[in-house]
Formats: structure tokens, C-alpha cells, sequence
């Protein structure tokens, strides 16, 4: 099985099937509704362009959030100005991402290791303060960039006249909102799937991966690495500013807050937590992030007794004191312990798990399945 | 599995099982054409969604705003003593739930991030079926989600926000605020001023470089000059700046004799604790003792600055001190529930959460249109701050507002404010045109 | 000119407590090779030492007084200090002097939680890539956050220097200038005792064995392996002494910032700029980052330059960052090969 999963068409297909099928699913963990769906898709997206820099050259980013904002400005820009249809908005977000990473790139990537880190995180956390402030009339500030019944969408008005209310993004016609939205991001993410995974298999990826076990070496061997890496890191960038125009898609607002370095980070723990480098495992890591930010964090005392109502009187104050700890206000302490064990007990992230789970079942097919990942899968640093 | 993999399809056959997979879900939500609108309440119950910081600075306001909802459901569920539903002037509630049905609840963490808040109020919209939002602690929150309920059909009844634009520039058919607003601050703050401080004032403004310290510093600038005070200098100041040092010292020798702090929480606690250190409060400017104001005050915040708020002034919505029936009747169950008093952000969210019920009730439906039209230029009293008006064209309370004062000798470590003067509502009403903005439609919408 | 000195006064005192930070973050990065996400933690905590030993302190026996009623209806609460009540004047004075007091608590505890920590977690992730060293310490950070919110709310909790020091200090009398240039006298302690902790860390390596062995540890520990040193033990030591920097900076901090659970993650990023800033694996350079930032960020406050430059005072340290980073390869006095890879 492992080694057909090795085939492109058969990858593909399993994939999407997956994908596709996360209402049916998710259903079971409380988690089938449409906008945990769509962040689960577009904060895969985000994850899986963040690993084509971090994964394949080693290059630490921790001001990628910096391009999902961009992406989303210049979406909702695109909705403001021209029209709801959302593929000039997702154009247009890619385009103006590319360009950040560009230049971005082009002065980060002449320094490595901890020192292009912080490069990357000063950038970053100047693009947020000032969309913060002063950049208010550009940005909206605090309140985020949303639509208005004063917005001009020239485009929209040369074939209707302006509604009552606030128009819907649509894909020519078919609203974005909902499930519809949902399936359209899965679609994205498919397609970002099949891009990062020929990139991976490509004599590109494989030089990015000599740039990332030893730099040095690659430039003996008479390789120039700085258009490589700097190509790495424009695309992921724009893979971060597509998920960002996403976002924007399924719902129209931009707030400054998706630029701040905590949202680098965590991409960066994303990325860690389903394991660096694997081509899938980045995404299981934004799908267990985003699980607990929206589903723990909803637990409340009234549920939790529901829950162990079951249970003997004594018992359930016990349980539900207990429990109570972790859910609600205290879903970031399971967050934190949950990294911690993963770390301490899968070196390697969701993905490591995945593996001695293969090889412990299957015994010589668990071998295959390190095939695929393990190439990919060196420490990075 | 590795059957469909042995026969190799093609991308073109994955096409037509994401079709099958595109219909399949569409059956499982939740009747989703027999309703008449969003989340329509069909078995006994409804849900409310009560959206508060859970996490981030303002954790622990948003604790008390979930205990104020929580004693709401109680209330209005016919459990413990009734608080503010026995003095509340519109009787329509009788303590059986809303319209009959028990009232439960949902809960969710906003992060004061706009984005976080808009994930969780969705969550509560499309999973959890609530069929109105409520709560929050800040300006930004309060605007997104309020954009969001707009387009879900979803009422929002805003907690704590204190921004002009709530219902200024981005006023929303579904969105109500009770909590009141910077320009009211003004208003009611600038008289007293005059009054204690006199006319001949120069003050210095360090405001939050945000959207609300701005629309605060314009509106206490424009109180405060028109009552002949002079503006030395309004400074912004990054949010979450910690030490506030660098913007404190230029103030000692720029000849204002008035400092006043467009900062709320943190940034408030850590400026006015900071000021305080550089000796404002014992200096003399031109023959006058200096002054420091803080137009937004909030009790749980202010125990961040300890014993540096004594003598400060500033205004807010509600304390417990207050002496009218009402308040008396919610401190005493919030009190005897909890242990100890409301703050201002739970009497907000508590008299949010029975005024959406009591437009249901009045209504005689949870029909979107027909619970505005209830809320829209409802004039009601007996719920703490005095005679109340929900003004139809933009869906701001006016009531009266506190200007206090920090308390030179509290008797306990919640008997922090002392209220100076209760301003009259007249005195606070504004043309609603001053600020722009449009209701927009008030239209059904299917989830 | 007045506005200048107090810009400057209030650069000094920034960039100690941001050399402070930094001090003990490049020591775990420059020894260890660890990144440590959770130091902005270490030096929440040492605020909290002080908050603690405030709170029991203050700790007070209350008794129900059936004959009065609070506003809700149950017995009012008479509060009376423990301390103050067994121990009169001694006790007050105690209180009025917990923050400084708290240094001696804070040292034993921070040096307790930083061995622990080393042994109990970090020292498992040496040879660790960096990615699982953020992951683990992130992971730590968010937990002992969570814990403190717990038991502490999420509410800043006041803490007040002692009275003797409440004031300002006229510092324009003293330089015999004109005009009235006043300081607080606390955040003048709080520079003062930056320098000596900053000079006392400094000291202890450049003056004993033990450090003369730990910045050999630095430079190539391998090698000092080799030698027959026990590396470890000295490593637990340095991360021991870093959380107690941490720590102390933390304890001396809370009069002039009311702690709260996140003051710690607050701190993180800019405590990594320094100490990149300052070069890897350079204490002179963390110090000397530290203050460089901190004053120019003073200035760049100022309502002149921000009328010129708008927003100038929210990027500046990133500005300067980027610009140092660019012009010199290595921070201001980076060493080779360390943490570049």
C-alpha cells in the first residue's frame, strides 16, 4: 500500500479523497462545520508552503505571517475596489506576497541560521505595527480592513447596481460562504498538495536539500545557492499569501493581527508538530493546532458536566474539576503539554508517529513508509 | 483502499468523487431549508452565544462577563432570585426561558484577536446553532464581529466597547451596544473638569495608537477645548509598549499641567503606575497641582495600578457602589453567587443578555427583523444606569454615565471608585449623523 | 538639552533591563546551543517570586463579622496581616521592603527551577535540531504561563518599591543644571543594579575556574570534554545561573511594570533581537545590544523625531536590527560559527 501511495496518481487520489471527504470524517470529533473546515484547508496550505522553505532548505523563518497578511489586504483590497469574484482577489494576494517575499528574501537570505531568523522576525513585526497604526488608512488598524456599502467595485457595477446589503464573495456565482467555500479551498489545497509534492520529487528540491545539509559543500560543487533558496522562499511566500487571500475569501476581512510574530510562530510550531520536511506532516500539525484552538477552547464548566454526568456525584465534581483545567480558558495548557509530549516522544512529530505505527503494524511495509519521508526528513537546523 | 488504488484512476475520476463528496455533507446539516432563518430555534431550547477573552490581557474581564451571563441564563430560566428581572421596567420576561423555551448557552474564546473572535462566533453560528452572539472586550472584536453577525443574520449584542465607531462608522442593523462610548466620556467628563480643575488647563495626551485611543483622544480633546482648556501636545503610543518612560519624561517640562491617558488596560495600568513614579501626582505647573485622567476607567482594571489610581478621574459605565434598587438587586445575587461584586463589564453583558430576551418576549418571536424593530427605540429603566434609551438610529444606549473618582480610602479591595457625579443623559445625548456610517438591511438570512 | 538627558536617563534604564534579559538567554544560546523559547518565562517567574512572597506577606486572617453586611448580603470580612500582627514594626517594614527582600527568595528558587529544568528537560535536547528545542521550550512556556494564570488571574497584580525610594530624585540639582530634570529613584536602583549583576555575571566568568572552564565550554566543548571535564555539571551551573538572571531581572522589574502571566512572552522576541543583535555567543555584545536598542529607542520617541517620522518609535528595533545584521555579518560582536548553520 505504502509503495503505491509512492505514485503520483494514486498519492493524488488519496489525497483528495481525504480532503474531500473531512465533513464526513470530522463529523464524529465535533469538528464538521464549515469554517473549522476552511482553516483546516487554508492553514494546510500556509504549513505546506512554509515547509518548501523551512523543510528543504533549513532556512528558519519566523516572519512568514507577514505574506498570509499581505495576502489578505490585497484580497480585500481586490473586493473593495474591483469586484467579489475571488479569483483576481487570490491573483492579486499571491502577486503582492510574491513581491514581499521577493524583496524580503532578497536581504534576509544574504545572512543564515539564527541571524536570517531574526531578519525575517524584525520585517515581520515592522509590517504589523505600522498596519497597527499608522498604515491605518491603508489597513483599517485594530478594527481590520473590512467591506463598506461605500466601497466603488467598479468591475461589479458595470454589469449590477449596488444592493441593499454587503455583496457575498462568489466564485462566478457560486457563493464562497459555508460549504461551497470549504470545497473550494479543499480544491486549492489539492492542487498546492500536487505543487509541493513535485517540487519535493524535482532536481530542484533535491538541491535545495544538499543547500540544506551542507551549504558550503553545494558551493564547492560549483552551485550558486542563492537563487535557490531565494526561489524556495518566494514560493513559499506566495503559498502563504494565497492562504491569506483564502482567508480573505471565506471571509472578507484583514486584520493586523495575522502579521504578529505569534502567528509566525506559529507556523513555525505547525510545521515542528507534524514533522519538518515530510510532505503532509506540516498540515496534520495546522489541523491539531487549529482542533484545539476552536474546539477545546469551547468546552465550558455547563458542558463539561454534561459530559460526566454519567458518572457518581463525587466523581464527576472530581472529573469535571480536573478536566476543567484543560479545556475553556486552559486550552492552552493542553496545547503546551501536547507539544511538549509530541516533541519529547516522537522526535520527529506527528509523522515519526505515523511511522512507528506503520512499521509496529505492518512490520516490513512500515520500512517502505520511511522510504518516502525519511529522505526528506533530516533534522532540520 | 487498495483496490481503488490498483486501478489507477486518473485526476479526472478524482474530479467526479469530490462531486459525490461536495453532495454527501450537504444532507447533514441541520434542515437547513426548512428554516425560516439562521439557527431557528426548534426543539425547547435556545442557544445563546456568549464570545469572551478567555485568553490574552483581558482574561479576567472576560471571566466576569461569563459569570454575568451565566447568572443571566439562570434569571431568565426562572433559577436563583431574579436580580435585575425584578426591577427591570418591561415585565414581558416571566422567568419560563425565552418565548418558553430554556435558555442554554455556548462559550467561546475571542483572544481579543479579531480573527480568533470571528472563528469562535462562527463556530457558535454553524455548529453550535446560536441564535445570538454577545460579548467581547474590546473595540476591534466588537466591530468584527459584529460585520459577521450582519452578514449571518445573527444578532450581536456588543459587550465591552468603548469606540465611537461601534456604532458610529460601523454601525449594523444586527449590532447593539449598551456599554457607552468615548464621545459620551467626553461629554460628561469635560464639565466636571472644569469644575475641579478650572478653565485654564493645558493637558497632554497619551493615547493608544489605535482605532479607539484615537476616537477617545479626539473626543475628550474636543470636550476639554471647548470648555477653554489648551492641548500642549497628543502623543501615540504603540500598543502593549510596557514602559511607558520615553513618552512620560517629554511631558514634565512641556508646560501641561494635565496628563490624560487614552490608555485601557494594560497599557493603563503600566502608564499610570509609570506616572505616578515620575512624581506627577505631587508636582506643581504654573502655581497648579498636576493632574492625571483616565477617561475610560474599569475597576478590575484599575486594580492592576493598586494604590496608584487614588484621586484620578475618569468615567464608567456602571460600579457597584451604585445605591438604585437595581444595581443593589444584581450586586446582591452576583454577590451571593460569586462572592464578589460585578464588575462594569458583567452589568453590561448581564443587562445585554435580558434585553435580548425581553425583545424576544415583546416580539413574540426570535424572527431576526421583528426583535430589532423590539430593540430599535426601546425606552426602558430599572437595570442600574438610570431612564435608558436604545436609539433606533444607531443602536446606542444613552443613560446616564459615572464620572468617579479613584477612592482615597477604600474599605475593601473592590471599593475602589468613588462615584463624583451620575451625568444625565440629555447631557450625553448627540446627533447620530456626527459619526456616519449606515444601519444597513435588516433581512433574513438562511444559514 | 533637559529632554535629552531624561531620553537618555530613560534609554539607560531600558537597555539595562534589556541587557539583563538578553544576559542570560546568550549565555543557555552561546554554552548550550539551546534555543530557549521559555527564558521570557524564567523571568515571569522571577516576577512572580516577588508577587509571592508579597502575597504571604500579606496574608491575612480573615474573620466574619455577622454584625455587618456587605452590599450582597453576607458577613463582612475583617482583614488583619499575619505579619504585621506578630511581628509590629519589623513586619511593616518587612513589607514596605518585600521587592528588594525577594532577591534573596527569588535566588534559591529561580536557581532551583533553572537546574531542574536543565536536568529534568533541556539536557535530553542538546543534540537536538533547534526546531525540536522551540517546539519543547515553547511548549514549557505555555505551561508555566498557564499555571501562573491559574493561581494569579490574568489581571496585572501592583507591586510598590519602597517608600524610601517611591519619589524622584532631582537629578538637575545634582549636575547643577537649570530647570527641573527629575528621575524616579527606582528606575535609577533598577540601572544601578543591572550594572552589578551584569559586572557580577562577567566576573564570575573571567575571575574563576569554574568560568574559565565554561567560556572554554563555549568555544569548543568537546574538547573540554576531552580534558576530562565534566561538561554537564558545568552546563546545569550556567543554565542555573541564567534563570536566576532572569529571575532577578524579573523580581526588580515589577515596581515599574505590574506583572501579569504574559509579561514573559511579551519580553521573548525582543530579548531574542538583542541577543542576536549583540552577535551569538557574545555576552559583551548582549549587553552592549541591549543598551544601544534601549536608547535609541528613547529617541526615536521623542515627539520631534516622530513628528519627521511617523510610527518611527513602534519599528525601531527592528529597523536597527536589520541594518546592524546587514552591515555586520555577525551582530556587533558575533563569533564564528556559532548557531549559523
Amino acid at each position: 500500500m505504502t509503495k503505491l501511495l509512492d505514485r503520483e496518481p494514486v498519492a493524488l487520489l488519496v489525497f483528495s479523497a481525504v480532503i474531500l471527504l473531512m465533513p464526513l470524517w470530522l463529523t464524529p470529533l465535533g469538528a464538521n462545520y464549515p469554517d473549522l473546515l476552511q482553516k483546516f484547508a487554508i492553514y494546510g496550505i500556509f504549513a505546506m508552503g512554509f515547509n518548501i522553505l523551512f523543510g528543504l532548505t533549513g532556512y528558519l523563518s519566523f516572519g512568514h505571517a507577514a505574506f498570509l497578511g499581505v495576502g489578505s489586504y490585497a484580497a480585500v483590497w481586490s473586493f473593495k475596489l474591483f469586484t467579489m469574484n475571488v479569483i483576481p482577489a487570490i491573483a492579486f494576494g499571491v502577486l503582492f506576497s510574491g513581491i514581499f517575499a521577493f524583496l524580503i528574501g532578497y536581504v534576509s537570505l544574504r545572512r543564515s541560521g539564527i541571524y536570517f531568523s531574526i531578519l525575517t522576525l524584525a520585517f515581520a513585526q515592522m509590517c504589523y505595527n505600522l498596519a497597527y497604526s499608522v498604515l491605518t488608512p491603508i489597513t483599517n488598524g485594530e478594527t481590520g480592513l473590512q467591506l463598506t456599502l461605500q466601497d466603488p467595485r467598479i468591475i461589479d457595477r458595470m454589469f449590477a447596481p449596488a444592493g441593499a446589503g454587503l455583496p457575498s464573495t462568489n466564485f462566478f456565482g457560486i457563493l464562497m460562504s459555508g460549504y461551497s467555500g470549504f470545497y473550494f479551498c479543499a480544491v486549492v489545497l489539492i492542487i498546492c498538495f500536487f505543487i509541493s509534492r513535485r517540487i519535493f520529487k524535482s532536481p530542484f528540491g533535491l538541491t535545495l536539500l544538499g543547500i540544506k545539509s551542507n551549504q558550503n559543500r553545494m558551493g564547492y560543487t560549483g552551485y550558486n545557492t542563492r537563487p535557490y533558496t531565494q526561489t524556495a522562499f518566494v514560493i513559499s511566500g506566495m503559498f502563504a499569501g494565497l492562504a491569506g487571500s483564502l482567508l480573505a475569501v471565506t471571509d472578507p476581512l484583514a486584520g493586523a493581527e495575522r502579521m504578529q510574530w505569534t502567528a509566525s510562530g506559529e507556523v513555525v510550531l505547525m510545521t515542528i508538530l507534524g514533522g519538518v520536511g515530510t510532505l503532509i506532516g506540516p498540515m496534520l500539525g495546522a489541523w491539531l493546532i487549529k482542533y484545539f484552538e476552536n474546539i477545546f477552547s469551547a468546552f465550558n464548566e455547563a458542558t463539561l458536566e454534561q459530559t460526566f454526568s454519567f458518572l457518581p456525584e463525587p466523581l464527576a465534581h472530581a472529573a469535571v474539576a480536573i478536566s476543567g483545567l484543560f479545556v475553556g480558558e486552559g486550552w492552552h495548557l493542553t496545547l503546551g503539554v501536547l507539544f511538549m509530549l509530541i516533541v519529547i516522544f516522537l522526535p520527529g512529530g506527528i509523522m515519526e508517529g505515523w511511522r512507528r505505527l506503520a512499521r509496529w503494524i505492518g512490520g516490513g511495509g512500515g520500512g517502505k513508509a520511511k522510504s518516502e519521508s525519511a529522505a526528506v526528513a533530516q533534522p532540520a537546523e | 483502499m487498495s483496490k481503488i488504488a490498483l486501478t489507477r484512476r486518473n485526476l479526472l475520476k478524482a474530479g467526479a468523487a469530490s462531486g459525490v463528496a461536495l453532495a454527501a455533507p450537504m444532507s447533514f446539516v441541520r434542515g437547513a431549508y426548512a428554516e425560516e432563518f439562521c439557527n431557528m430555534p426548534t426543539g425547547s431550547t435556545v442557544t445563546l452565544g456568549f464570545n469572551v477573552p478567555q485568553s490574552g490581557p483581558y482574561a479576567d474581564e472576560g471571566a466576569d462577563e461569563l459569570r454575568a451571563y451565566q447568572l443571566a441564563v439562570k434569571h431568565l430560566n426562572g433559577e436563583g432570585d431574579g436580580g435585575m428581572l425584578n426591577t427591570f421596567s418591561s415585565k414581558a420576561l416571566k422567568g419560563n426561558g425565552i418565548l418558553g423555551k430554556k435558555v442554554e448557552y455556548v462559550t467561546g474564546d475571542t483572544q481579543t484577536k479579531s480573527d480568533a473572535a470571528r472563528a469562535s462566533a462562527k463556530r457558535m453560528i454553524e455548529k453550535d446553532g446560536a441564535i445570538m452572539i454577545t460579548g467581547g472586550s474590546s473595540s476591534g472584536v466588537a466591530v468584527a464581529v459584529q460585520g459577521l453577525c450582519q452578514e449571518n443574520g445573527i444578532i450581536f449584542m456588543a459587550g465591552l466597547t468603548h469606540s465611537n465607531d461601534t456604532t458610529g462608522k460601523d454601525k449594523k442593523r444586527f449590532g447593539f451596544r449598551h456599554f457607552f462610548n468615548a464621545y459620551m466620556s467626553g461629554q460628561a467628563l469635560g464639565p466636571i473638569l472644569a469644575d475641579e480643575l478650572g478653565k485654564d488647563r493645558t493637558a497632554y495626551h497619551l493615547t493608544a495608537d489605535y482605532n479607539w485611543g484615537w476616537t477617545q483622544e479626539e473626543s475628550i480633546k474636543n470636550a476639554t477645548e471647548n470648555l477653554g482648556w489648551k492641548t500642549a501636545s497628543a502623543v501615540r503610543t504603540p500598543l502593549g509598549a510596557g514602559d511607558f518612560s520615553q513618552y512620560l519624561t517629554p511631558v514634565l517640562n512641556s508646560g501641561a499641567d494635565v496628563l490624560i491617558l487614552n490608555h485601557y488596560g494594560k497599557d493603563m495600568v503600566n502608564s499610570l503606575t509609570q506616572a505616578v513614579q515620575f512624581g506627577m501626582r505631587e508636582k506643581q505647573v504654573n502655581g497648579k497641582n498636576f493632574e492625571i485622567v483616565v477617561p475610560l476607567f474599569s475597576r478590575l482594571m484599575a486594580q492592576g495600578a493598586g494604590e496608584n489610581i487614588k484621586g484620578i478621574l475618569g468615567t464608567t459605565n456602571w460600579n457597584w457602589s451604585l445605591q438604585d434598587d437595581a444595581s443593589q438587586a444584581f450586586v446582591k445575587s452576583f454577590g451571593q453567587e460569586y462572592g464578589f461584586p460585578p464588575s462594569q463589564a458583567a452589568q453590561t453583558c448581564y443587562v445585554q443578555a435580558l434585553l435580548y430576551a425581553d425583545a424576544c418576549e415583546r416580539a413574540g418571536a426570535f424572527t431576526p427583523p421583528q426583535v430589532i424593530e423590539a430593540l430599535e427605540g426601546f425606552e426602558f429603566d430599572g437595570m442600574g444606569n438610570g431612564p435608558t434609551l436604545y436609539r433606533a438610529a444607531d443602536h446606542q444606549c444613552f443613560k446616564e454615565v459615572l464620572v468617579v473618582r479613584g477612592n482615597e480610602n477604600p474599605s475593601s479591595q473592590f471599593d475602589l471608585l468613588d462615584v463624583v457625579k451620575i451625568v444625565p443623559r440629555d447631557q450625553v445625548t448627540y446627533d447620530p449623523s456626527i459619526f456616519g456610517g449606515e444601519l444597513g438591511p435588516s433581512d433574513v438570512k438562511k444559514c | 538639552m533637559d529632554a535629552l538627558l531624561l531620553q537618555f536617563l530613560n534609554g539607560l534604564d531600558k537597555g539595562g533591563a534589556y541587557a539583563l534579559i538578553a544576559l542570560g538567554l546568550t549565555l543557555v544560546f552561546g554554552t548550550l546551543g539551546v534555543v530557549n523559547f521559555a527564558h521570557g518565562a524564567l523571568f515571569m517567574l522571577g516576577a512572580f517570586c516577588a508577587v509571592t512572597f508579597n502575597k504571604l506577606l500579606t496574608l491575612e486572617q480573615i474573620v466574619l463579622d455577622p454584625e455587618q453586611k456587605t452590599a450582597w448580603g453576607t458577613p463582612l470580612e475583617i482583614r488583619t496581616p499575619y505579619v504585621e500582627a506578630w511581628l509590629g514594626d519589623f513586619g511593616v517594614f518587612l513589607v514596605n521592603y518585600s521587592v528588594p527582600v525577594s532577591i534573596i527568595i527569588a535566588i534559591p528558587v529561580m536557581l532551583l527551577i533553572g537546574v531542574v529544568m536543565e536536568r529534568g528537560l533541556i539536557k535530553y535536547f542538546y543534540k537536538r535540531p533547534h526546531a525540536d528545542q522551540i517546539l519543547v521550550t515553547f511548549g514549557l512556556a505555555i505551561v508555566i504561563q498557564e499555571i501562573i494564570k491559574h493561581y494569579f488571574g490574568a489581571n496585572p497584580i501592583p507591586q510598590s518599591a519602597p517608600e524610601i525610594v517611591a519619589g524622584s530624585a532631582n537629578i538637575g540639582a545634582w549636575l547643577g543644571l537649570e530647570g527641573n530634570i527629575v528621575y524616579p529613584w527606582w528606575r535609577l536602583v533598577y540601572f544601578g543594579f543591572s550594572v552589578v549583576v551584569i559586572g557580577a555575571v562577567f566576573a564570575f566568568l573571567q575571575f574563576t575556574t569554574y568560568g574559565m572552564v565554561v567560556r572554554a565550554g563555549m568555544r569548543d566543548s568537546e574538547t573540554v570534554g576531552l580534558l576530562g571535564i565534566n561538561i554537564q555539571k558545568r552546563f546545569t551551573v550556567v543554565f542555573g545561573i541564567a534563570a536566576v538572571v532572569a529571575g532577578l531581572a524579573g523580581v526588580m522589574y515589577t515596581p515599574i511594570l505590574p506583572p501579569d502571566y504574559h509579561m514573559g512572552m511579551d519580553f521573548l522576541v525582543l530579548s531574542f533581537v538583542v541577543v542576536v543583535v549583540g552577535g551569538m555567543g557574545s555576552l559583551p555584545g548582549a549587553v552592549l545590544a541591549g543598551f544601544l536598542l534601549g536608547i535609541l529607542q528613547s529617541f526615536a520617541s521623542m515627539n520631534e523625531v516622530k513628528n519627521i517620522l511617523p510610527g518611527i518609535d513602534q519599528i525601531i528595533i527592528y529597523l536597527v536590527a536589520v541594518v546592524i545584521l546587514l552591515t555586520m555579518p555577525r551582530g556587533l560582536m558575533g563569533r564564528e560559527g556559532v548557531m549559523e548553520d
